[in-house]
């Protein structure tokens, strides 16, 4: 393979995600930032692959200047490559503007066999991502990969399926989205970890993606996000007392009636 | 306490400190239970390039030296001293080469030690040789252009596992402490086999195995430094090694320290936590004393042995070892005694702690014995003074 991309979302730590209820957006000041985990996987899917059949593997990201961090990050596990797609007049995007603003940048990285995503996003979760990059950039698409294989110029994944999995080929280029179970994600290494300090990192602009300004962003976005909320938790509990084997014989008692 | 460390430094004790609590202490105590030798942890150190901290950049090492070693054997043991030696031990195999081989020898073994693909070991205790180890019985006889080795290595940390070992032997048992010689044996050779694993008190994630020769073959080539030089790489090595040990120490007692203190802010006794008493709370105030008293004189050693500018290094690396032993021993019991009957429990890491201390007081030398180097150390000073 020549190269294999991999997008990436900087994401807010999952459980100290506040939001704001104003504006209905993610209050991010003060919330560590990491990389979305499925995104973990994806680079770890592509590092495996650029092992065993040589490749060069191309991180890239659309978000503000801060998401830096993540592609250093991103170096330090072994990216040779990393691109970050970053313009005041891409915030707010809703996933049809991110994928749109995402295959301009991969168009701009001629010469990609394999563009691998994560299965979604932990913050904005709605899965859409990958497939709307192959649709922009009209190539197959292989959600929820647990295991993808290369052989004689196709690639072939075993996809995730309530009870099983099925087995799909396709040519290349292709875009590839990831589960957890496909691999563990390697550590950075302490020499990646040096080299990610000094590593260049290209930022591409509107201009440079050559991107039209009605398709980005929230400009260039078809849906707003209305309202976020917390449903309120809708407690029912029955607390059993007396000594252990009469509680547990209630317990078990109640669990059949409900048919549990 | 700001020590001043460097950029990269720092990346080393994060980079230990991330995937020891991550990747070993979930296994920790399963690993201390059923003593199972930790190869996927050791796999992890490997791809993250902690295995050749000390080892020079031009043998695929990290270009460091003790203090970045000692920094990460440290984090390591905070979490498992048994993880911690195992890291530390391959250290100890590889001085010798590190220390006498000629460029032949460190190009055909450095580079797979500091990649973490193969590991070494150190072999010079036997059953009647501990501390005397010119009473060593293991015998190196020329034959042409081979040695043939005969003897058995007792209590060897990574036997087994190791790729790579190196070997003290009597070539020439009439010259005494100028008869031994240190070869690198690897696994593998013909006559070269492994004993009993031992069941251990402590540290029980680290394998410690006997080393058997049987008229084992080892090519001349094979000799570290000359024929009777034995047991001046053997010292030197643990020289250079000790400090690791006083770092093993030292990250079982901050271990026991950090238990220590949550545990003494959530457990409730008389209606408050039980940090709320005087008593303990200078018992913890010791305990901190002691473990930076430590920390700070280990790496004020390790940075000095580091600059080069110290050429005879036994007296402090022995004071060095011979303080963190001994703190971690008073830091890991005074820890039980916090967590008391939950500390003696094996549900509880401190009973651990208080076991993995104990044998950092007894190999690489015993106190004792470091205190004898210490004391010959200052009566040798002394008399240079005087004239
Ligand atoms: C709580 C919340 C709810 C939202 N709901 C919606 C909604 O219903 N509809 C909508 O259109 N927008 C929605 N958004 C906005 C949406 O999160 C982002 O606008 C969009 O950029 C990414 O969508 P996602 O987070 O769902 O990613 P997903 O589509 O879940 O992400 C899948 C994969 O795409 C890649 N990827 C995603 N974003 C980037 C990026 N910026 N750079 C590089 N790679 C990336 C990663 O590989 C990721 O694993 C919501 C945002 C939040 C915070
Ligand atoms: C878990 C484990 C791992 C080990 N790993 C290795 C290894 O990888 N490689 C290796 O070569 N060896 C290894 N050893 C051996 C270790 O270094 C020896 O156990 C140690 O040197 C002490 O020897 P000994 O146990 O025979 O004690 P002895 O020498 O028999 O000592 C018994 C007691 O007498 C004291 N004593 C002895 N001589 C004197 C003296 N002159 N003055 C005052 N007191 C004295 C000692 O301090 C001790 O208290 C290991 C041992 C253990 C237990």
């Amino acid at each position: 393979m020549k190269n294999i991309i991999v997008c990436i979302k900087q994401v807010p730590d999952t459980d100290k995600v506040q939001i704001n209820r104003e504006t209905n957006t993610l209050i991010r000041e003060g919330v560590p930032s990491i990389i979305n985990p499925f995104d973990e996987n994806a680079l770890e899917a592509a590092l495996q692959l650029k092992e065993k059949f040589g490749a060069r593997v191309i991180v890239v990201s659309m978000g503000p200047p801060q998401v830096k961090d993540a592609l250093r990050q991103a170096v330090a596990m072994g990216a040779d490559e990393v691109v970050l797609a970053s313009d005041r007049s891409f915030a707010g995007a809703d996933t049809w503007a991110t994928s749109y603003t995402l295959a301009q940048a991969i168009k701009e990285i001629e010469n990609y066999d394999l563009i691998i995503c994560g299965k979604q996003a932990i913050d904005g979760d709605t899965a859409q991502v990958g497939p709307g990059i192959a649709e922009f950039l009209d190539i197959p698409q292989i959600t929820f990969a647990q295991e993808i294989g290369y052989e004689e110029n196709r690639l072939k994944v075993k996809r995730v399926i309530e009870n099983g999995y099925e087995e799909i080929e396709t040519e290349l280029p292709a875009v590839v989205t990831v589960t957890k179970e496909i691999n563990e994600p390697r550590y950075p290494s302490l020499k990646g970890k040096m080299k990610a300090k000094s590593a260049e990192i290209t930022v591409w602009d509107t201009e440079d993606l050559e991107a039209d300004e009605n398709k980005t962003g929230l400009n260039g976005s078809p849906t707003k996000v209305v309202k976020i909320f917390t449903p309120p938790v809708k407690a029912s509990n029955e607390i059993f007392t007396g000594d252990p084997s009469e509680t547990a014989a209630k317990l078990a008692g109640k669990l059949k009636e409900l048919k549990i | 306490m700001d020590y001043q460390l460097t950029e990269e430094q720092i990346m080393i004790r994060d980079l230990a400190r991330q995937i020891s609590e991550e990747k070993v202490k979930p296994v920790r105590s399963e690993l201390d239970e059923k003593g199972n030798f930790p190869w996927e942890i050791m796999k992890l150190f490997s791809e993250a390039d902690l295995c050749g901290l000390y080892i020079p950049e031009q043998y695929g090492g990290f270009g460091g030296g003790g203090l970045e070693f000692c920094l990460a054997t440290e984090e390591i043991s905070r979490v498992c001293g048994g993880v911690g030696v195992t890291f530390a031990a391959s250290a100890l195999g590889s001085y010798p080469i590190l220390l006498f081989g000629n460029e032949e020898q460190k190009k055909q073994y450095l580079p797979d030690i500091a990649a973490g693909t193969k590991l070494a070991a150190f072999g010079l205790t036997e059953a009647d040789a501990g501390s005397d180890a010119s009473a060593m019985k293991t015998r190196a006889v020329l034959d042409g252009n081979h040695y043939i080795l005969n003897g058995t290595k007792q209590w060897i940390t990574n036997g087994g596992e190791a790729e790579i070992y190196t070997v003290i032997a009597m070539t020439n048992p009439e010259k005494g402490s100028r008869g031994a010689t240190a070869f690198i044996v690897e696994k593998g050779t013909p006559g070269f086999s492994f004993g009993k694993k031992e069941d251990k008190m402590g540290i029980r994630a680290s394998a410690t195995r006997e080393l058997i020769f049987e008229d084992c073959r080892i090519p001349k080539e094979n000799v570290l430094g000359r024929t009777g030089l034995g047991f001046i790489v053997a010292l030197k090595t643990l020289d250079s090694t000790r400090p690791g040990i006083a770092a093993q120490a030292l990250g079982i007692a901050q271990g026991a320290l950090d238990e220590s203190i949550e545990y003494a802010r959530t457990r409730i006794q008389f209606g408050k936590p039980i940090i709320t008493f005087q008593s303990l709370q200078h018992m913890l105030a010791d305990m901190a004393i002691q473990v930076e008293a430590a920390r700070s004189f280990i790496y004020s050693v390790a940075r000095a042995i580091d600059s080069g500018n110290i050429k005879d290094y036994s007296k402090v690396s022995a004071m060095i070892k011979t303080f963190a032993s001994d703190m971690a021993m008073k830091v890991t019991t005074d820890a039980v005694q916090i967590l008391a009957g939950y500390g003696y429990m094996k549900e509880y890491p401190v009973e651990k702690m208080m076991r993995d201390a104990k044998i950092t007081q007894i190999y690489e030398g015993t106190n004792q014995i470091q205190r004898n180097v210490i004391a010959s150390g200052l009566i040798k000073e002394a008399a240079s003074k005087k004239r």
